[in-house]
C-alpha cells in the first residue's frame, strides 16, 4: 500500500519536474545557456495562475504560460542575446534576473503561501481495487506525458524541430544554410519559459505557491538535467522519474536527510558517465 | 606601485577602528573582512582555476554550523572547535570535489549550485541537528574574541595572512600550474601535469578558506541559520569576485566592500535587497565585466602614461603579475 | 629495439571508424613523416600516441614499454613531447615563463606551493638554453601576445623541447607561416638533435619531403604505404590517395 502510493506520488511529482526540466534542457541544449531564471519563472507561473483562477483553471494555466513565454522572450531578446558568446556572463545575468523576478513576486503576492484547489472536473479520486488515486495527480502524469509526446513530435517531425536539431549540431552551418538562428533562439526561450510557467501553474493545486519555491525547484531541475544528459529529452524524462522517486520516498522515509539522498544518483551517474545518462560528450 | 598601494591599505586597515565613529561601523568593517575572505575562497577557484562555483556558501555555512554545534551542543573549546571545523571543511571539499570535478564549465556551475543547495537542505530539514530555520545561537563564552574591536583585528589578521599566503602561492609553481590548467588544459596535460589533481587540490584549498570564513562568520554574527548558505549568499560571493576583479589578489576584498556597504545601506531604506542585488549583477555584467580593480588599474596606468609623456619622457610598460 | 611501435591500433567514435588497425615501427633517431589527405586520421593518430584519446583496439609501445593505458600526463614522463596544430601557448605570460612552466612538467617541484617559480635559477638557465635553441632568447621577457605568429610557432616547439623528450610529435609545425618564417622553422628542425626521434605531420611538401627519412601514408584511417621517402613518392597508391581527394 505504502509503496504503491509512494510510487504514484513519485510519478506525479516527476511529471511536474519533467515539465520544468524539459524547458531548461531545451534552452541549454540549443543555446548552451543555463537559464537560471527557470525556477523563478516556474514560481511566477504559479502565482499568475492563482490570481487568474477566476477565469477557470485551464484558462489560468494558459494565461500563466503565455505571460511567462512573453517574459522569456524579453529576457532572451534584451539580455541573453546581448551577451552572445559569453556563456558565463549569460548564466550570471539570468541569475541576477531570477533574484529580481523572485523578489517582485514577493512584493506583488506577499509572503504567505497561496493555495488553490484543483478544478471541479479533476477533483476526487478514482478507486482501483482497494487503492484510491487522486484524479488531479493522474491528470498531472497525463499532462506531462502529453507534453513529452508533443515535444518529441515537434523536435523529430516538424520543420521547427528539424531547424532546432540542425542548430544544435552546428550553429554556424545552420546559419549558413539560411536557418534564422536568432529567431529560433527566441522561440525556444519562449517555449521553455512557457513550459516553466505552465508547470508552476499546474503544480499549484498540490504544491501551493510560496516564496522560496523557485529555489527549491531550480536545483531539482538541474539535477534532472545533469542526470539525464543535457539537451536530451528522453534523458529529462528518465531523470525526472529517478529524482521524483528519490525525492518522494526520501521525504517519506528519511525526511531529515531527504536532500542528501538526492546527492546519490548524481554521484553514481557522474562517476560512470560525466555527460549524464543520455547526454552527448561535451557541454 | 602595487607595494605602495598595499602598504597604504594595510596602514588604513590597522587604524580603522580608531577612525570609525562607533562599534556599529567597526562591525560593518569586520563584515567586509569576513566576506572578503569568503570572496577570496571563491576567487581561488574562479579566478585562478577558471571554475565558477555557485554553491560556495555551502562550505561557509557548513563550517559555521560545525563550529556552532561543536561549541554550543558539545561544549568543545573554541580553538579546538576551530581546528576540527577546518578539518571538516577540508573533508567536505574533498568529497564534493570528487563529484563536481567530473564536470567542466557550465555543468560545473550547475553541479556546485545543486551541491550548495543540498547542504542548505540539510541545514533546513535536519532540525534535530541544526535547529532548522531557527538557527543556532552562539554563547558569548564560545567566541575567540570578546569585543567588536578585538574581532575586527582577529578577522584582519586572518585575512592578511591568507592573502599573503595566496600572494606566495600565485607565484609558486603550483599556483602558476593552476593558472596554466585554467588557460590551456590540453597543453598542461601534454607537459606532464595531472590537471585533475591540480584542480582537486585547488578545490580543497578553496573549501578550507571558505570554512575559515565560516568560522569567522559565526564569530561576528554569533548566530548561524540556513540563510547564510543560500543561493543568494553564494551569488553574492560570485558578485564580489566579479565586481572587484576576478583573478586579482585584492579584487574580492574590494568587491566585498562594495556589496556589504550597498547591502547595509539599501537594507536601511528598502526590503528589496534581492531586486537590487539582481540589478547590480546585470549592471556589472553588461557594463563592467572585468570588475572594478582592472578598470581602476587601467585608469591609473593611463594617467601615468599621460603624465609622463607630458613631462617629455617615454615610459616603457613593464607587464607585472596581477595583484 | 624500436623507439615507438604501434600495433593494430584502431579508434572508432560510436559507429565512425577513424583508424583501422594501423601498425608501424619507428626506430630511434628516425625522422618519420605522416602523410595523408585531410581526414585521413593523422591528428587522431597523434592524439592516440600522446594519450589524449584511448584506443578502441591495439597497443602503443614506447621503447619496449606498453603505454596504451597510461593517461596523457604520464606519457610526458615517458619522454613524449608534442606540439599542437592550433597553438596552445600561455598568451598572457612571457616567453621565458612559458618555457619554464613546460620544463617543470617533469619535475616534482611542480607541486611546490611556495617560493616563486622565477626564483629557481637552474630552471631559468635551462629555459634560456631552450629559447636559444629556437633563437628566441633575445625576446625572452616579451609577452606571447606581443610576438609574431612565426615566433609563436617556434615557441610551441620550444615548449616540447623543454620536456627533454625522446620522442617528439610535431603536428603541422609550419602551418600558416610566411616564406621567411618557414625558413627559420625549417632550419630549426634540421638543428634538432639526432638522438631525438621525430614524428611529423606536415602539408608543406617541400619541407616535409626534404626532412623525412621514412614516410607513412594514411588514407581513410588505414596505413596505405610505409617505407623510405623515395619508395613512398614513387608508389602509385600515393598519387591515387591524393588525387582521389
Amino acid at each position: 500500500m505504502f509503496w504503491i502510493t509512494g510510487f504514484f506520488n513519485s510519478f506525479a511529482f516527476a511529471a511536474i519536474l519533467f515539465v520544468l526540466a524539459a524547458g531548461f534542457s531545451l534552452i541549454f541544449g540549443l543555446m548552451r545557456v543555463a537559464n537560471l531564471t527557470h525556477g523563478a519563472v516556474f514560481m511566477l507561473g504559479g502565482y499568475i495562475a492563482t490570481s487568474a483562477m477566476q477565469f477557470g483553471f485551464f484558462t489560468a494555466v494558459l494565461i500563466a504560460a503565455i505571460a511567462c513565454a512573453a517574459l522569456g522572450g524579453v529576457i532572451q531578446h534584451l539580455l541573453v542575446r546581448r551577451l552572445a558568446g559569453k556563456e558565463l556572463a549569460q548564466v550570471l545575468a539570468t541569475l541576477g534576473m531570477s533574484f529580481i523576478i523572485a523578489d517582485q513576486c514577493l512584493l506583488l503576492w506577499g509572503g504567505d503561501p497561496i493555495g488553490v484547489s484543483a478544478p471541479h472536473l479533476l477533483q476526487g479520486a478514482t478507486r482501483i481495487g482497494s487503492f484510491a488515486f487522486p484524479i488531479y495527480r493522474l491528470f498531472l502524469i497525463g499532462a506531462a506525458a502529453a507534453i513529452a509526446v508533443g515535444l518529441w513530435l515537434m523536435v523529430e517531425r516538424t520543420t521547427l524541430g528539424a531547424r532546432i536539431r540542425a542548430a544544435v549540431d552546428d550553429r554556424e552551418m545552420a546559419r549558413a544554410v539560411g536557418i534564422p538562428v536568432t529567431w529560433l533562439f527566441t522561440t525556444v526561450f519562449c517555449l521553455g519559459s512557457a513550459l516553466a510557467g505552465a508547470g508552476g501553474a499546474i503544480a499549484a493545486p498540490i504544491m501551493s505557491v510560496y516564496p522560496g519555491l523557485d529555489i527549491e525547484m531550480l536545483p531539482l531541475a538541474l539535477l534532472v538535467v545533469i542526470l539525464g544528459g543535457i539537451g536530451s529529452l528522453p534523458g529529462s524524462l528518465i531523470g525526472s522519474i529517478v529524482i521524483g522517486i528519490i525525492y518522494t520516498f526520501g521525504q517519506m522515509l528519511l525526511p531529515d536527510l531527504s536532500y542528501v539522498i538526492l546527492f546519490l544518483p548524481m554521484v553514481v551517474v557522474l562517476a560512470v558517465r560525466p555527460e549524464g545518462l543520455l547526454g552527448r560528450v561535451s557541454a | 606601485m602595487t607595494k605602495a598601494f598595499t602598504l597604504v591599505a594595510l596602514a588604513i586597515a590597522l587604524v580603522l577602528p580608531a577612525i570609525l565613529p562607533g562599534e556599529f561601523y567597526t562591525g560593518i568593517a569586520t563584515q567586509v573582512l569576513v566576506f572578503g575572505l569568503f570572496a577570496t575562497s571563491v576567487n581561488i577557484l574562479a579566478g585562478l582555476g577558471g571554475m565558477v562555483s555557485l554553491g560556495h556558501a555551502g562550505f561557509l555555512g557548513a563550517a559555521a554550523y560545525c563550529y556552532a554545534i561543536l561549541v554550543a551542543t558539545y561544549g568543545v573549546g573554541s580553538i579546538a572547535a576551530a581546528f576540527l571545523t577546518l578539518l571538516f571543511g577540508a573533508g567536505i571539499a574533498a568529497l564534493f570535489g570528487l563529484v563536481a570535478l567530473r564536470t567542466r564549465g557550465l555543468s560545473f556551475l550547475m553541479i556546485t549550485l545543486a551541491l550548495g543547495q543540498i547542504v542548505w537542505g540539510v541545514a533546513f530539514r535536519y532540525t534535530s541537528l541544526t535547529n532548522g530555520d531557527n538557527g543556532i545561537n552562539l554563547p558569548a563564552e564560545a567566541l575567540l574574541a570578546s569585543t567588536p574591536t578585538a574581532r575586527y583585528y582577529l578577522c584582519l589578521a586572518v585575512l592578511v595572512i591568507v592573502l599573503a599566503c595566496l600572494f606566495v602561492f600565485m607565484a609558486s609553481p603550483l599556483g602558476v600550474s593552476l593558472k596554466g590548467v585554467r588557460d590551456q588544459p590540453r597543453r598542461m596535460s601534454t607537459l606532464g601535469y595531472n590537471t585533475w589533481a591540480i584542480r582537486y587540490v585547488a578545490y580543497i584549498i578553496s573549501g578550507v578558506v571558505a570554512a575559515l570564513a565560516g568560522i569567522l562568520y559565526v564569530q561576528i554574527f554569533q548566530f548561524i541559520s540556513p540563510h547564510a548558505m543560500s543561493l543568494t549568499a553564494s551569488s553574492e560571493g560570485v558578485l564580489m569576485v566579479i565586481s572587484g576583479g576576478i583573478g586579482t589578489l585584492f579584487g574580492p576584498v574590494l568587491g566585498a566592500g562594495i556589496v556589504v556597504l550597498l547591502k547595509n545601506v539599501a537594507s536601511a531604506y528598502t526590503d528589496r535587497w534581492p531586486t537590487l542585488l539582481g540589478l547590480i549583477f546585470l549592471f556589472i555584467i553588461l557594463v563592467m565585466p572585468d570588475g572594478l580593480l582592472p578598470g581602476l588599474r587601467r585608469m591609473v596606468r593611463r594617467a601615468i602614461t599621460a603624465f609622463s609623456s607630458y613631462r617629455g619622457r617615454s615610459y616603457s610598460n613593464t607587464s607585472q603579475e596581477a595583484h | 629495439m624500436s623507439a615507438l611501435e604501434v600495433v593494430d591500433l584502431a579508434k572508432s567514435f560510436g559507429g565512425l571508424h577513424v583508424i583501422h588497425g594501423i601498425s608501424f615501427a619507428v626506430m630511434p633517431g628516425e625522422r618519420r613523416l605522416i602523410l595523408g589527405p585531410n581526414g585521413a586520421g593523422k591528428t587522431t593518430l597523434f592524439n592516440l600516441i600522446a594519450g589524449d584519446l584511448n584506443p578502441s583496439a591495439g597497443k602503443i609501445v614506447l621503447a619496449g614499454e606498453d603505454i596504451s593505458s597510461l593517461p596523457s600526463h604520464r606519457r610526458a614522463a615517458c619522454g613524449i613531447g608534442r606540439t599542437f596544430q592550433i597553438l596552445t601557448l600561455f598568451a598572457n605570460e612571457t616567453l621565458i615563463r612559458n618555457v619554464m612552466l613546460a620544463a617543470l612538467g617533469r619535475s616534482p617541484s611542480r607541486w611546490r606551493p611556495y617560493r616563486s617559480m622565477e626564483a629557481d635559477g637552474e630552471l631559468r638557465d635551462f629555459a634560456m638554453t631552450i629559447l636559444k635553441k629556437v633563437h628566441l632568447d633575445h625576446i625572452s621577457k616579451r609577452q606571447v601576445s606581443e610576438t609574431s605568429y612565426g615566433e609563436r610557432r617556434r615557441l610551441e616547439i620550444a615548449m616540447a623541447l623543454a620536456q627533454k623528450p625522446s620522442l617528439l610529435l610535431l603536428d603541422e609545425p609550419l602551418a600558416g607561416l610566411s616564406r621567411e618564417e618557414r625558413k627559420s622553422v625549417e632550419s630549426l628542425l634540421n638543428e634538432l638533435p639526432r638522438e631525438l626521434t621525430i614524428l611529423m605531420i606536415e602539408h608543406d611538401m617541400d619541407v616535409a619531403l626534404a626532412f623525412a627519412e621514412r614516410i607513412a601514408l594514411l588514407h581513410n584511417g588505414k596505413l596505405l604505404v610505409d617505407g623510405t621517402r623515395d619508395e613512398v613518392i614513387s608508389d602509385r597508391r600515393t598519387r591515387e590517395a591524393y588525387l582521389a581527394q
